[in-house]
């Protein structure tokens, strides 16, 4: 997608570095770029990954949306392995053309939960090929600091006696969560452009007036975490392993599933349309999807894996934190479907007027 | 003999040629090719996946949504306000640096000015933020002192970005100042006051004037560094920061909108270039003067 000129710049520069003498890059084979979530690609495994292979990991750390950002300036370069929530590979393919189909003969799919691999099969399927393979999944819901309040679902954020005390993230997680404690499900509107922007402004509406509440935005975990820790904050939509990760500091902090129901992500490994090194990316797509590689990397984010067994070999206060917030099983959680490609336009506007708010 | 002479105007032009090639190479490279590229972009409108069209939809986009050209008008005011606190807290700054202290201490002054530059922005950012968040260093001193009852939150304000960005942008209107300052003959000054004039009076006759290229040349680094800044806004203006290039950003890289960030873009490289041409016309500085003093 990066137009010729851009691309005649970034030419002139590489040229000048050759001609600086750059020393040649280490062997493309030996080196696995990926680009991930903090805590997805633990230093211990990387080590082990590399004493078995010989193959050097470099992470880069990044979200959904910059993921999908960088990999669209390149043209898929730059990276051998990106791990996108599932529902967002669908329209960045067909919009951006960033990943290349997985050849599911290199992986050994009996490794994955047979559910979750079906989720992702029907999510991240276009022209009959596959682009994505499960790898983490969770949920978010909320958390709150027993102490100070007490909570059950997404619009309680908004009620008087919190103002300035709640903090949520400024973007379509929160849109959705809003919309389904509105009683309407957001994800069966996907198709009905015109219901959606309704449904959205609506939800854009009450946000607005709710923005008293919220402290701030935030952009990553540890500033939410921070906040609830200094006390600052008593209430926030929270993905599950920050809300159980406060939960062992201070057992008052507790994460639940609202009402509503908690929403549930799952992350992915993809490949970059051009990135140079397939093989070490489906080596180690392999090797983390061992079941003990697997439950050293769920240690390390505090998530479940897609890696069949490993759940068992799960830290048992997690599995213990699990069960407290999901006592009836994951019958109250909604999955994310693929989002179509041009919903994220309507949502941005309405996301804008939240902002500007007063 | 003219045959040499030739040869040698012939190599002094090669010389300078491949002097100036490294900085030409860059400005081409680096910044027209690339601004070429924007403008491009912000002409065309996406209509289905991969398939675009020319047009004028993202500008129309910027005046018909009330929202955008309200944070645009809202940034270049913030920001014509802190170039003004900037100008008022550097100005005293410079005249001590420039004309009362002497020799160490004036060089000892200008390094306490420089020597926040020393840690990165996002360090001195941040370093705002411990002082100035509810738990943090700033408010529980008021209540310590009995000033407020209650730990204040003194994060997220308008006041709070204005104070951010003048710290940031200081040294920017100290220098200029403190060269313009210098050169003004102290022996003026003592004239003036043999004929009569009061404090106020000789500011605004002798310094003043002899300082405009000097207060010129820093408002305009001043704003132009306030204007593009990004991190400083966003951070310590939160959920209420409103600043016109966390929307360039957003449209990059949140929305994957690069057409409209690319007018968004334009937009902004429009508005200070108009400001800047309009500070010089108010002060009637002329563009060349005013750059050798910056």
């Amino acid at each position: 997608m990066i137009s010729s000129s851009a691309r005649c710049a970034l030419m002139v520069f590489l040229a000048l570095g050759l001609l600086a003498g750059t020393p040649a890059r280490a062997d493309a084979a030996k080196v696995l770029r990926i680009i991930t979530w903090a805590d997805y690609v633990p230093a211990e495994v990387v080590a082990q990954f590399r004493k078995e292979t010989g193959i050097q990991v470099e992470v880069t750390l990044s979200n959904n949306e910059e993921m999908i950002s960088k990999l669209r300036a390149t043209g898929g370069a730059g990276f051998d392995l990106a791990q996108p929530s599932q529902d967002r590979i669908l329209g960045a393919q067909q919009e951006f053309g960033i990943y290349k189909p997985l050849d599911t003969s290199k992986v050994r799919l009996d490794e994955f939960v047979p559910e979750l691999l079906a989720t992702v099969r029907t999510n991240a399927t276009l022209g009959g090929r596959l682009y994505g393979l499960p790898y983490v999944w969770g949920t978010e819901g909320l958390v709150y600091n027993s102490k100070r309040t007490r909570i059950s679902d997404y619009q309680d954020l908004c009620k008087p006696e919190l103002r300035g005390r709640t903090a949520v993230r400024l973007k379509r997680p929160t849109l959705m969560a809003f919309a389904l404690a509105s009683g309407t499900n957001p994800f069966a509107l996907y198709g009905d452009t015109k219901a959606y922007t309704a449904l959205m402004q609506q939800v854009g509406k009450t946000l607005a007036a709710c923005k008293a509440n919220f402290r701030f935005f935030y952009d990553n975990k540890d500033q939410l975490l921070n906040g609830m820790r200094a006390g600052e904050i008593y209430a926030a939509m929270m993905w599950d392993s920050g809300g159980w990760a406060l939960n062992r500091e201070n057992p008052d902090i507790k994460f639940i599933n609202p009402r509503s129901g908690a929403i549930a992500w799952m992350d992915t490994f993809a490949l970059p349309a051009r990135g140079r090194n397939d093989a070490g990316a489906y080596a180690w797509i392999n090797f983390v999807m061992r079941p003990e590689i697997a439950a050293k990397v769920a240690r390390s984010i505090g998530n479940f894996t897609a890696a069949r067994g490993a759940d068992q070999l799960m830290d048992p206060r997690i599995r213990a934190q699990f069960a407290a917030t999901f006592p009836d099983g994951l019958k109250n959680i909604k999955w994310y479907p693929a989002i179509p490609s041009g919903l994220e336009e309507i949502e941005g506007g309405v996301l804008d007027r939240v902002k500007a708010a007063d | 003999m003219p045959e040499t002479a030739v040869t040698a105007l012939w190599y002094r032009r090669l010389v300078l040629a491949l002097l100036l090639a490294p900085a030409l190479l860059w400005l081409f490279a680096l910044i027209i090719l690339p601004h070429l590229d924007l403008a491009l972009l912000s002409f065309r409108e996406r209509v289905a996946p991969r398939q675009y069209v020319v047009s004028l939809a993202q500008y129309r986009t910027f005046f018909g949504e009330p929202l955008y050209w309200h944070v645009f008008v809202r940034t270049a005011l913030l920001s014509a306000l802190a170039t003004a606190l900037t100008l008022l807290v550097a100005f005293p700054i410079a005249w001590i640096i420039a004309k009362l202290a002497r020799g160490r201490m004036s060089a000892l002054l200008f390094v306490v000015c420089l020597i926040p530059f020393w840690v990165s922005e996002t360090v001195r950012t941040l370093g705002w933020m411990i002082l100035l968040r509810e738990s943090g260093v700033l408010p529980a001193l008021l209540v310590h002192l009995g000033i407020t009852r209650q730990p204040v939150e003194l994060l997220y304000h308008d006041a709070t970005i204005l104070v951010g960005l003048v710290y940031t942008s200081l040294l920017f209107m100290v220098v200029p100042l403190v060269g313009s300052l210098e050169s003004l003959d102290n022996a003026l000054i003592e004239a003036a006051y043999d004929l009569g004039g009061k404090g106020w009076s000789i500011l605004r006759e002798i310094v003043i004037p002899h300082a405009a290229p000097g207060i010129t040349a820093g408002c305009i680094v001043v704003f132009m560094l306030t204007l593009g800044n990004y991190l400083t806004p966003t951070l310590l203006g939160g959920k209420n920061s409103q600043w016109f290039t966390e929307q360039i950003y957003t449209q990059f890289i949140t929305r994957f909108n690069w057409e409209q960030g690319a007018a968004f873009g334009f937009l902004l490289l429009a508005l200070s270039t108009a400001m800047v041409w309009l500070g010089l016309k108010i002060s009637g500085q002329r563009f060349s003067d005013v750059m050798r003093r910056a």
